[in-house]
């Protein structure tokens, strides 16, 4: 029987890597994730997870030592935000090229500079184009059940991709919340062991990471963009199959009250829980306001997004990021984008806000919901609004 | 290009046409190359604009050639001289640079 007990969600999250049997973890520290790798640290020490714990130098060796793990069939788990996140750039286009199925948490934070340990999605944001399955988790319980499923989903030999799960820095990894634990062995029935078709091995020796000069490189990187959008179905169903075993059923667009509401609110990540205490709020007084819970973030889930605005005539996005110099949030410059072509579409209006872990109240978005839709009545003004500075 | 002596057993390609005509779906997954040593058959004998010309009355097989040429082409032929493999041979000239004898010459490749 799964137990439901207090903990606090980065030490959820190493307890979900120890439940599917990583292998080898190959980490650096860094607020506001370093718990989880303390705590999986630890793990290895007394025996508890029978797994290589390599203490790296940094970032960029943590995500280079995953990829040898990862392309010798070793089930690979690391953890990192913000700064470290940068740090290892470079390596992460090499893992989703290189089909490598890593498991990483990210805890999100504000990239420097000035210096910020608290939480935004910059850092999230940065890496978008890296090949990356990716979602965002609202809560500790996704956290711990959507880095199991990135486990199967990843090493699936119909995906093998690596998976960034994006959760909160601070206002999820700090904090205690209740979640219910699987049972180990329910998780390794779950998750099948990581059997790749191809893999290192002195016995049948592959070259992985060859030079591909321009004639070969447009036909390898279209390779990789088919693969990343034909994961969007195992995703699903293994959504599908974990809810079959574990009672919690995730989508990639999540709606609140929004099937048939005017305004619709977009939020990413845990900000998502603190707008639908609003959205309570203001539909008991009446209005006619709902919410769009974005979780699957790449492959982005085109299908299911636009079945979700469809009947909105505002639609306010939110980001936790932004893009110097440009249309604003990344967020909604890629909503707008998906929107472009649709015959009917809602007046889409881009607020940035929560930067640098500033938090937003649930009359915060009330404020944004109702200046939202007066911004979209009133018609086209700034490319983006930036919500709540001190002019 | 003029005939090259060469030590590759299989036909001649150049870089494009190992794997140029391949479509994005012949691809292995994540564009392993399963083959091992497949590299042998990449000419990179195709990049040179220029040749090096041994010249066997001046060699007195010191060997160095052999040893400093960076793509370990040149080997000792059957009466003991030293000579490239045409096939490989980028032409950089660091061969002729070295050679202490004079005995190699680095002309113009057609």
């Amino acid at each position: 029987m799964a137990k439901r007990a207090g903990i606090e969600v980065s030490v959820a999250v190493a307890e979900a890597a120890r439940l599917a049997d990583a292998d080898v973890i190959a980490a650096y520290p860094i607020t506001p994730q370093t718990h989880i790798v303390e705590h999986l640290a630890e793990l290895v020490a007394d025996g508890d997870l029978k797994a290589s714990y390599i203490p790296v130098e940094s970032e960029h060796s943590a995500m280079s030592a995953c990829l040898g793990s990862s392309a010798v069939g070793a089930r690979t788990f690391t953890a990192t935000a913000s700064q470290g996140l940068e740090l290892m750039h470079e390596v992460l286009y090499v893992a989703s090229a290189l089909r490598l199925p890593i498991v990483m948490a990210v805890a999100n934070r504000a990239l420097s500079a000035p210096i910020s340990i608290w939480g935004d999605h910059s850092d999230a944001m940065a890496v978008r184009d890296t090949g990356w399955i990716q979602m965002f988790v609202e809560n500790g319980q996704e956290a711990v059940d959507n880095v199991i499923c990135a486990f199967r989903i990843g090493e699936d030999s119909r995906v093998l991709l690596p998976v960034m799960i994006h959760l909160d820095g601070f206002s999820l990894t700090h904090m205690i919340e209740p979640i219910l634990l699987p049972e180990e062995d329910e998780v390794r029935k779950f998750v099948p062991p990581f059997r790749p078709p191809l893999s290192l091995n002195p016995e049948k020796p592959v070259t992985m990471g060859a030079f591909g000069p321009p004639f070969i490189y447009t036909e390898a990187k279209w390779a990789q963009q088919e693969n990343l959008r034909a994961a969007r179905e195992v995703i699903l169903e293994n959504w599908q199959d974990f809810g079959k075993a574990f009672g919690r059923y995730y989508s990639p667009v999540e709606s609140y009250h929004s099937e048939k509401a005017k305004v619709l609110l977009l939020t990413m990540g845990s900000f998502s829980e603190t707008a639908m205490t609003a959205i309570d709020k203001m539909r008991e007084e009446g209005k006619d306001v709902g919410l769009i819970k974005l979780r699957l973030w790449r492959p982005f889930p085109f299908e299911e997004f636009r079945r979700a605005v469809k009947d909105a005539e505002v639609l306010i996005v939110l980001d936790r990021a932004m893009s110097f110099g440009g249309p604003g949030g990344p967020v909604c410059s890629e909503v707008k984008a998906a929107l472009y072509k649709e015959d009917k579409r809602p007046k889409v209006v881009g607020f940035v806000g929560g930067l640098g872990g500033r938090d937003i109240s649930m009359s915060g978005f009330e404020d944004m919901i109702n200046r939202g839709a007066e911004i979209a009545r009133a018609g086209d003004g700034r490319e983006f609004e930036i919500f709540e500075v001190r002019e | 290009m003029a005939e090259t002596k060469t030590k590759a057993k299989v036909k001649v390609k150049s870089g494009s046409e190992v794997g140029g005509e391949k479509k994005w779906k012949d691809l292995e997954i994540g564009f392993y190359i399963t083959e091992p040593g497949s590299s042998v058959r990449f000419r990179t004998g195709d990049w040179r604009s220029r040749r090096p010309i041994f010249d066997f009355n001046k060699c007195n097989k010191c060997t160095l050639c052999y040893y400093f040429c960076p793509e370990g082409c040149i080997a000792q032929n059957k009466e003991g001289y030293f000579e490239a493999d045409l096939y490989y041979c980028k032409g950089c000239g660091i061969c002729d640079e070295e050679c202490p004898k004079d005995a190699i010459s680095m002309a113009e490749e057609e």
